[in-house]
């Protein structure tokens, strides 16, 4: 940023946003803005318990709606707090980068005059001229600190040392990595898609976008440019269950071709295992039966309809419909079947219900009905009739009865309607989302930056050796520093000490300074305002 | 493979042995915590040595300097404002302290109930044969284990710190209890579940969560202490609950533990959610969809990563940054407790019906 063209007020308005205290505010309102995502219901997720809500909540419901409260991750307000936060990132992190490369090439600051005064210290003497000694230490030091040695005008000979520089390092490529996350978080919602379909067994589907019965594309997919690959074929479905009725595996063959003038191929797709094509997934959601019937209408063709049913509960007991259009023009002469499957009947006072998930006796209770399906035409529920349509007598009731397989019935008007049998269905959804990877990366990444920077840690360490003309050649006084926080420092001192010690030789111990009483040679305190 | 019905019913006996022990064991370390001199080690440890609050280092400069050169045993700790005598380091204890007898037991009590715990957990995972983390009550139990063990290892390190059982290992009591509330009759896995995702996963955040329960029940420990100490340096007297505070070991030093603690756990809860998400791109296909759990997760962890922030921000270190690790823990808590049974989205493995 150019200082000099930049008016004022907003170089301190961003300076103020790239502030620590900033970062921290702006983290937790991302964390507060989150909140109503999980408690209210959202669209994105549950279109129809948005409905719901919004039918009991009246004005109150409206108003949330308005402020976007039923998206809550797509709303203005959560992506400002992002995007600020994006902003102080960036802005906190060129800064950071660009002293961090300096300090990474800069010598190891110069020994404070007084050592003593540090968190940690201590005194030793030795028989070693000063040159000597510092050479020893900083070679002792060297393999895991950087030093530097320096003659001071006094004639002692003060070697600095300093470690931990990774530590920083580690938070640079966590923030980074996130900051990479964070892109290619938002480049995965504009590149990526998502296709759901129900295919019965014996079927298959394209990917293309027509296909799917619900298809959602970020903004910068576009629908020619799906890959080339087809399910050809579900070639069966098979769910096992254990002796209490729980699903114990759910197992679907499919065919595929890859491209278009590929030879198909053969696999299989298990709930947490999705078929996995170049860029592409295919994913087993759900499942469920389809029964097939066979209506005869005098005079007609007969008709043989095989339509997804929709389970209504653990056991599978499904519901649909097979809506069959009349001549055309009458408008009145549709013939429309709700029914009950149950893969496994009991039948109590003339209801149908299913006791277990596995077909051992499959019953399918129709109420057939005849009328005007789908007045207007409009797009209508593929699992159930119009229930306006029986409300207001426009599709009247002709016909109910339970029928097992092989078995039919007979409407006033001469339908016969024969239950033939089943197939099974499942619910497949085709993702893509080409950021995948490198988002698995950049997490990697960021977990690998967090364990640097939260367990390496930062010290220093200086040692000053004087000349003296007592009986050891010269006095090493040793001061160190934690520059983070983690681990005993006054340990780590202690031993940093002893190694110095063996390094320059038993020597004669140092007498202390004047007005103290004699003590040994390594007097060290362990009371520090240091960040240990 | 079915259910082995009777390791089954000997991990729920299990479970009963080890809460029962584990509330002997709350006993132990109350009598240690009412009759010991506690706060005797604690106060002279090089754990509370080491700090000493910037404010008070002028003040006992002079002292500081005089005993460089004589060592730390015998020096006045200057954490203890209010001056009570206590014991060096180097000092003989009193004999018959009833308080240590009381506190040797506790910890043997708390061996004792781990090892029934990690057999209760065992067994049922060799009793269902899978990851014994299946469901609420077996996530539960493992969390409780994961928090015995962090407690065990940090008396392995600072067995100074004994007196303070009493705080970790009343949650602990109550998580078991919890887990009574949550059983869940031993079952196999829908499929949904059955992936190695469930044991990578899960146990992460066990682990995570093992620890930052430890964080929080520090940093409850900090809170208390740290207003007994403002009291003290007032002159005042602290009112009810900051009276506890005397028995507490340095604000700077709980602060300190509270800090490594979820700098220890906080890579792996972020581990923990990554592999979350991996899992979730194999069985949802996607890695991440705002679902109740999944946004709770996320928000446990940017409140904990508001903690890490905090305590390198002027003005929002001490208390600040401990109530920003308590809504943490929080956040974590609801995510377990009320997300599961109250919201639950995909995530339905409560077991619970
Ligand atoms: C998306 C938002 C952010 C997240 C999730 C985040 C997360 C974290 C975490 C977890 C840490 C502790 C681990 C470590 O030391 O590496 C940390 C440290 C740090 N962050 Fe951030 N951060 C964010 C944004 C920022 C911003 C905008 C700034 C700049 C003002 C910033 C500056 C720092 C600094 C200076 C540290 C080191 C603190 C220390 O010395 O302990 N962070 N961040």
């Amino acid at each position: 940023m150019d200082a000099l063209r930049v008016p004022r007020p907003v170089r301190r308005l961003w300076r103020r946003l790239v502030s620590m205290r900033t970062a921290l505010v702006l983290l937790f309102l991302l964390a507060l803005a989150s909140v109503p995502g999980s408690l209210l219901p959202q669209r994105p997720l549950n279109p129809p318990k948005v409905q719901a809500y919004l039918a009991s909540h009246g004005a109150w419901g409206r108003f949330l709606d308005r402020i976007g409260a039923f998206d809550v991750f797509g709303s203005v307000w959560f992506s400002a707090v992002y995007l600020l936060l994006f902003a102080s990132l960036i802005g906190c992190l060129i800064p950071r980068i660009t002293v961090y490369a300096r300090a990474v090439r800069a010598k190891p600051l110069k020994a404070p005059r007084n050592l003593d005064r540090l968190a940690e210290h201590a005194t030793l003497g030795t028989g070693l001229d000063p040159d000597e000694a510092a050479l020893r230490i900083s070679r002792a030091l060297r393999p895991r600190w950087r030093t530097a040695v320096r003659t001071e005008p006094s004639g002692a000979v003060a070697v600095s040392a300093e470690k931990g520089y990774s530590r920083e390092a580690g938070n640079l490529l966590f923030h980074v990595s996130l900051l990479a996350a964070l892109v290619l978080i938002a480049g995965g919602r504009l590149l990526s898609y998502e296709g759901s379909i129900v295919t019965t067994e014996g079927s298959g589907f394209c990917n293309r976008p027509i296909s799917y019965d619900s298809f959602h594309a970020g903004r910068w997919v576009r629908s020619g440019s799906l890959a080339d690959f087809c399910v050809d074929r579900l070639e069966s479905f098979t769910a096992s269950y254990r002796e209490d009725g729980s699903p114990a595996q759910f197992k679907a063959v499919v065919d595929y071709s890859e491209d278009l003038a590929g030879q198909s191929r053969r696999d299989v797709i298990e709930v947490n295992h999705p078929l996995r094509l170049k860029g592409d997934r295919v994913y087993l959601l759900n499942h469920g039966f389809s029964p097939t019937v066979t209506i005869t209408r005098p005079g007609r063709t007969p008709v043989t309809d095989t339509e997804a049913f929709l389970p209504q509960d653990a056991v599978l007991t499904s519901e649909g419909a097979f809506k069959l259009p009349g001549r055309d023009g009458t408008g009145d002469d549709d013939l429309g079947l709700s029914a009950i499957f149950a893969p496994t009947a009991v039948i109590t006072g003339g209801v149908v219900t299913s006791v277990a998930p596995t077909v051992e006796d499959p019953v399918l209770a129709v109420l057939a009905y005849t009328g005007e399906l789908n007045p207007g035409g409009q797009p209508q529920s593929v699992y159930s009739l119009d229930a306006r349509q029986i409300a207001t007598g426009k599709l009247k009731q002709v016909g109910a009865k339970n029928l097992a397989l092989g078995q039919s019935m007979r409407l006033p008007d001469g339908t016969l309607i024969r239950f033939d049998g089943y197939k099974q269905w499942v619910n497949l959804q085709v993702s893509h989302d080409p950021t995948q990877t490198a988002l698995l990366l950049a997490a990697i990444l960021m977990v690998a930056g967090l364990l640097g920077s939260l367990a390496i840690r930062r010290r220093r360490l200086w040692v000053r050796v004087q000349p003296t003309a007592g009986s050891a050649r010269s006095v090493v006084s040793v001061g160190g520093l934690a520059r983070s926080d983690g681990g005993n420092f006054g340990t780590e001192f202690a031993a940093l000490v002893a190694q110095l010690e063996t390094v320059l030789g038993a020597a004669a111990p140092v007498p202390p300074a004047a007005g103290s009483s004699p003590e040994p040679s390594v007097a060290q305190d362990r009371i520090g305002a240091g960040r240990d | 493979m079915a259910v082995d019905g009777n390791l089954a019913s000997l991990s729920e006996s299990l479970w009963t042995a080890a809460t029962g022990t584990y509330m002997l064991a709350v006993v132990a370390y109350t009598g240690e915590y009412a009759f010991g001199r506690n706060g005797r080690i604690a106060r002279t440890s090089p754990v509370s040595r080491a700090e000493v609050s910037s404010a008070q280092v002028s003040r006992v400069e002079a002292g500081v300097r005089q005993s460089a050169l004589v060592g730390g045993g015998t020096l006045t700790d200057p954490t203890t404002p209010t001056g009570q005598p206590h014991y060096g380091a180097g000092s003989v204890e009193p004999a018959g302290d009833a308080g240590r007898r009381w506190g040797r037991a506790a910890v043997g009590l708390t061996v004792l109930a781990a090892l029934f715990h990690l057999a209760s957990v065992t067994i049922r995972g060799v009793a269902v044969d899978r990851v014994p983390w299946g469901n609420m009550y077996e996530f539960t139990l493992v969390v409780g284990l994961m928090a015995t063990v962090a407690w065990l290892a940090t008396l392995v390190r600072m067995p100074q710190l004994r007196y303070l059982g009493l705080f970790v290992m009343m949650p602990v009591l109550l998580v078991m209890f919890l887990a009574g509330t949550l059983y869940t009759k031993a079952s196999k896995l829908v499929p949904a579940l059955q992936s190695y995702w469930l044991a990578i996963h899960v146990s992460s955040v066990a682990v995570a969560e093992g620890i930052l329960l430890t964080s929080a029940a520090i940093t409850s420990m900090y809170l208390v202490r740290a207003r007994f100490e403002r009291h003290a340096e007032a002159g005042t007297t602290p009112a009810r609950f900051a009276g506890l505070g005397s028995r507490l070991p340095a604000a700077a030093s709980l602060d300190k533990a509270a800090y490594r603690t979820v700098a220890f756990a906080f890579p792996i809860y972020t581990a923990g959610v990554i592999f979350g998400a991996i899992w979730a791109e194999a069985a949802w296909g996607r890695y991440w969809g705002w679902d109740p759990k999944e946004t709770w997760a996320f928000i446990a962890w940017v409140v904990y990563a508001t903690y890490l922030h905090a305590r390198a921000t002027a003005g929002w270190k001490g208390n600040r940054a401990a109530y920003i690790n308590l809504l943490g823990f929080g956040a974590m808590t609801f995510n377990f407790f009320v997300v599961n049974i109250v919201i639950s989205g995909l995530h339905s493995y409560a077991g619970l019906t």
